[in-house]
């Protein structure tokens, strides 16, 4: 019974965990940005004040059961693709406290697979509400997802072959015990993945799926208040996932949480420094890129593995 | 001493709702008239209106507070509807300008409205002709107060006396084909 409750309690702890970083990450990331541009900028806790707002906005549009579920299905994908994310390693989270984290020994096939539900859901909810801007949106967000994922993939399966094994955990032992971070033992396919999370950031040049200026910040534009809050929340979750993979299947995982936060930090700083010296690309632009180097590196990567 | 039933002062969740809202203010990107050019600057480095809180938001179901920037022409009135309607409360209104007050420099001109806040209820003018970014930041700080002290409900007060705020926008629109309660 009290383990039942422990890994309740680590399930809880996990995902506030990751909410905070993410959103946390994101303030950072608008305040540093409003650096560059030689602004003030808002304060680093913004981004909680702006979804504390929108929870407490009144909503009451009714476009179709599905709309109603589009958020609720990006929030469940994320809080369900995080609880099979090793964390840390061994799963310890705060050590003195027995609050383990739920360490997931089975494949990353199943992880890239799960990774798309956030975005099935965004795709599913903002079809429904019939907005031609969503439609478009969703579009190019399906789109862009045909250009990053290739990369991304190749580069987790030239990881497979090169160590014949799917196991993130795996992964993390056997960077742990040869002591090489797999950045270095593949750097091909590191190359491959880096550049893939360029687009799976959606900063820009690869921020055609929000596109303000152009389609009204895409399937979000008939969602607002307590919805977008959700979408809001999702996104960050999803965003502290996506670096903590990265960190444990290339730069040898975490020990403890400041040793993640920096790792995860330097990580997320990639997509968004280029972000800040470039315009947006359009659609076949966007995949046009994907399809070049990052490609190329992924085959690469590949070839290294094999031979 | 604060009385439990004191209608005049706020609870203490009303007070952090409050203080949450006024300093997050989504702002529709959507400008009527002449006005509008002031945003960029006010939004841009020199301004940096984003350290206040306030920000863009492309679409009327994320935005807090819709800028009516300058003059109405009946046609874009038929929209400026639509689009508040559309927002979600608590939802504000700032008019720029004397042509959001008076009709300004179009008092008598046959398609332009004279008066905004005969149609959708309006919260804070600012005046100039155009404002400048300083004179928008100061009407943005007035309607902060104005949320802070929890006055700015002209939402429902737009709910509550739908009747006449529509025969005033059936008056001016003759062509109106719109859906009539929609939020």
């Amino acid at each position: 019974m009290n383990d039942i409750l422990l890994t309740i309690l680590a399930a809880i702890v996990t995902t506030i965990m990751a909410f905070t970083v993410g959103m946390l990450y994101g303030g950072i990331v608008r305040k540093l940005t409003a650096r560059v541009q030689n602004r003030v900028g808002p304060p680093i806790y913004q981004n909680f004040i702006d979804l504390m707002k929108l929870e407490f906005k009144t909503t009451n549009i009714h476009h179709g059961l599905m709309s109603h579920l589009g958020p609720v299905w990006i929030i469940t994908a994320a809080v369900s693709v995080l609880m099979f994310i090793p964390i840390v390693h061994g799963g310890m989270l705060l050590p003195g406290f027995s609050i383990e984290n739920l360490t997931f020994k089975g494949d990353l096939i199943f992880l890239i697979y799960m990774m798309t539900f956030g975005s099935l859901g965004m795709a599913l909810g903002a079809g429904e509400t019939g907005n031609p801007n969503s439609a478009i949106g969703v579009t190019r967000g399906l789109s862009l997802m045909t250009g990053f994922e290739i990369p991304f993939v190749l580069a987790l399966v030239a990881l497979m072959i090169q160590y014949q094994t799917t196991s993130i955990t795996g992964f993390m032992q056997i960077q742990e015990e040869t002591g090489t971070w797999m950045m270095f033992s593949n750097p091909f396919a590191f190359i491959a993945a880096l550049m893939a999370s360029l687009g799976m950031f959606r900063y820009s040049p690869f921020d055609i799926v929000g596109a303000p200026a152009e389609i009204a910040s895409g399937p979000a534009s008939e969602f607002g208040g307590k919805y977008l809050g959700m979408m809001m929340s999702g996104g960050s979750i999803f965003a502290f996932i996506k670096l903590v993979l990265y960190v444990d299947v290339f730069m040898g995982g975490a020990h403890s949480i400041p040793e993640l936060l920096l790792k995860t930090f330097v990580l997320y700083m990639v997509p968004v420094f280029y972000g800040w010296i470039n315009p947006r690309y359009r659609t076949e632009q966007a995949i046009r890129w994907f399809y070049k180097w990052p490609l190329i590196f992924g085959v690469i990567g590949v070839i290294w593995a094999i031979y | 001493m604060i009385e439990a039933n004191d209608k005049e002062t706020q609870g203490v969740v009303d007070y952090i709702k409050n203080f949450i809202r006024k300093h997050s203010i989504f702002m529709l990107a959507y400008g009527t008239g002449c006005g509008a050019i002031e945003l960029p600057a006010t939004l841009t480095s020199r301004y940096d209106a984003e350290r206040l809180g306030i920000r863009g938001a492309a679409t009327p179901r994320q935005a807090d507070v819709l800028l009516i920037t300058g003059y109405l022409s009946t046609k874009t009135l038929k929209r400026v509807i639509r689009v508040y309607e559309q927002m979600q409360d608590p939802k504000y209104v700032i008019g720029f300008g004397s042509c959001t007050i008076n009709g300004g420099m179009y008092f008598d001109s046959y398609n332009t409205i004279n008066s905004l806040a005969q149609y959708i209820p309006v919260d804070i003018y600012i005046n100039g002709c155009m404002p400048r970014p300083e004179a928008i930041l100061a009407g943005f700080e007035e309607l902060q107060k104005k949320i802070q002290k929890g006055e700015a409900d002209n939402g429902t007060k737009y709910q509550e006396n739908i009747e006449w705020y529509r025969a005033n926008q059936k008056k001016i629109i003759k062509n109106w084909r719109m859906p009539d309660y929609n939020w």
